[in-house]
């Protein structure tokens, strides 16, 4: 344990030491984020009643998907990872004491925690000096505040995972690219990146909710903001829980068979 | 039982894909894949006991690598027996894996963006060694590669000379009972190689690991390793002592001879001689090592000003041995 504990380790103050790429990274999802409100502000100004989600849960869902970007962005993979793969050097860790699957898992994790802390803090802080309604507003509830960070943590490693699957099909290419550029645009769009999924006709958002990339932002942010209540925020968590585990075991499970294909064809 | 590595009719076989010439080719094997059997290593017989240095040489493509990948576990054999250390290098455990190290000069295995303190600490959580331990064997081989001044740099602004020693530490650090080398001197200049290989042979020596070595300079292999195994096509064909392999394709010596006037040489032989230099001043000839006595005592009475007399170029020699390598068991 105390070996995947300082993988972690190491890729979260790897992900901290980068200032220049974390003051970009502010000012990139700031901008996108006041770009994409105002946008929303001028549809909702039509006709609020035509919206599924209030306003308020709107802006809200926006300043927290930008500020926390690094935790659901798909392009956010590590290079070294695919790199390994691709070059073999991936045989160098078939050498040591340790679960791949695991030592990757932790890795992704340390990587997108440090670089989502270190990104977060001031465009929250921004966005909540923001005035209405264009600003973060706060629940004022303890209970919301306490799911809601057990469910970030969820989706995050939902995120991870899937990630993870990612990772585990170039086993069975020669190039990566082509995987990475159809997990981004699947990704986002089905995560609800580029509108909320309640902003989708209601029965496709309603398959969305139930796919695994339903799990990823989707369920904390709207938590956040109310929009997501009582029971149903039990039944959301339990989806979220339910994909956490099914894509860690088809995640490990196609470790072992690429392992096993290094084995035979010899990396 | 005293062999930790005991390796029988060990064989791998490849598939390989096979595609015809051209463009009619490429749009047949979208349709139909066509695969090659290729054996990369061929019934191979080993046994290498505890503190041993071995020299594992072939041509590229013999077959060496793969037969460490075997022997490491990263790949699995198609026949034969293997026991490294009492394990079957294949069921990769963790046990197993935490006894040996490789080193593979073309592929690293430090993280660049580490400072070389961090990375070891790091291979001291994976290998789960004590903290004392750690300790006294950090020290030993920061004094042994003289690396002090190095530990808080950052991996990727190291020379390629400097980061093979940390590669050579970080392998080492869980005191491995065997090291597997593929060429860790391939790309160092003269100066840093033979550092590598002085601490190579002290580590061998004071820390009794058994160390198996693939290089293509001969140089390592003739300074470090009192046996070598010569592989070629996936078959061993030579097994044995290191000097007494080359001195075996050790045939002919090369005499060079200049004078203070414009000399012309006669010789008289019954042997054979080849004549790769002749001008007025300087003459350079060839022969079997039998008959360079005879040769130089020919050449005296011309009355030279300088002689020297030197072995065949290393190449030639390892080439002789590919070429005619004759399965031989010391």
């Amino acid at each position: 344990m105390k070996k995947y504990l300082s993988f972690f380790r190491l890729k979260f103050s790897m992900g901290l030491q980068y200032r220049a790429a974390a003051l970009a990274g502010v000012i990139t999802q700031f901008a996108w984020g006041a770009m994409k409100i105002l946008m929303f502000c001028a549809f909702y100004k039509e006709d609020p009643s035509a919206f599924p989600m209030s306003l308020e849960a709107t802006v809200n869902y926006v300043w927290l998907e930008q500020s926390t970007i690094a935790l659901f962005m798909a392009w956010l993979m590590e290079n070294e990872i695919f790199e390994s793969i691709v070059s073999g050097n991936v045989a160098y860790e078939l050498c040591r004491p340790i679960n791949i699957y695991d030592m990757w898992f932790v890795r992704s994790m340390g990587n997108r925690y440090a670089k989502a802390l270190l990104r977060c803090f001031p465009i929250l802080f921004i966005a909540v000096c923001m005035p209405s309604p264009y600003g973060l507003t706060l629940p004022n509830n303890l209970e919301v505040w306490g799911l809601f960070s057990i469910s970030m943590v969820m989706s995050s490693m939902v995120m991870i995972a899937l990630c993870m699957i990612v990772y585990m099909s170039c086993f069975y290419t020669i190039s990566s690219t082509g995987i990475r550029m159809i997990a981004m645009g699947v990704f986002e769009f089905f995560q609800g990146s580029i509108i909320p999924i309640p902003f989708f006709p209601e029965e496709m958002a309603r398959v969305m909710e139930f796919l695994p990339f339903g799990s990823l932002q989707n369920v904390p942010f709207r938590i956040y903001s109310g929009d997501i209540k009582g029971m149903q925020i039990l039944e959301s968590m339990g989806v979220q829980l339910f994909w956490i585990v099914v894509l860690i075991i088809i995640g490990k499970f196609m470790c072992a068979r690429a392992m096993r294909k290094i084995c035979v064809q010899g990396g | 039982m005293n062999n930790i590595i005991e390796v029988k009719n060990l064989s791998k076989n490849y598939r390989r894909y096979k595609k015809k010439e051209g463009l009619k080719g490429s749009i047949e094997s979208l349709f139909k894949r066509e695969y090659e059997e290729k054996i990369a290593v061929n019934q191979m017989n080993l046994s290498v006991s505890k503190g041993e240095f071995i020299g594992l040489i072939g041509p590229n493509g013999a077959g060496k690598t793969t037969f460490i990948k075997m022997l490491t576990g990263i790949i699995a054999p198609s026949a034969g027996e293997i026991d490294v250390l009492g394990f079957y290098p294949n069921d990769m455990k963790n046990a197993f894996k935490k006894q040996y190290a490789v080193v593979m000069g073309q592929k690293s295995q430090l993280f660049f963006e580490l400072t070389l303190n961090d990375t070891l600490r790091l291979f001291k959580e994976i290998y789960e060694i004590p903290e004392e331990e750690y300790r006294e064997s950090k020290n030993y081989f920061i004094e042994l590669f003289g690396v002090k001044e190095l530990m808080d740099v950052q991996v990727r602004t190291l020379s390629l000379g400097e980061r093979m020693k940390m590669e050579l530490i970080v392998a080492l650090l869980h005191n491995p009972k065997i090291l597997f080398l593929d060429e860790p001197t391939i790309g160092l200049d003269a100066v840093a190689s033979k550092q590598i290989r002085k601490f190579l042979k002290e580590i061998n020596e004071q820390r009794g690991t058994t160390i198996l070595l693939t290089s293509h300079y001969m140089e390592d292999i003739k300074m470090l390793c009192k046996r070598t195994v010569v592989i070629n096509h996936g078959t061993k064909i030579y097994d044995g002592n290191t000097e007494e392999l080359f001195e075996r394709y050790q045939r002919n010596k090369r005499i060079q001879v200049s004078f203070s006037q414009p000399t012309e040489v006669k010789l008289r032989h019954d042997y054979e001689v080849q004549i790769i230099e002749d001008t007025p001043y300087k003459k350079t000839y060839e022969t079997d090592k039998v008959h360079a006595k005879d040769l130089l005592e020919g050449i005296m009475q011309y009355d030279p000003v300088d002689i020297s007399v030197e072995e065949e170029e290393i190449g030639i020699i390892v080439e002789r041995i590919y070429e005619e390598g004759c399965e031989h068991n010391a």
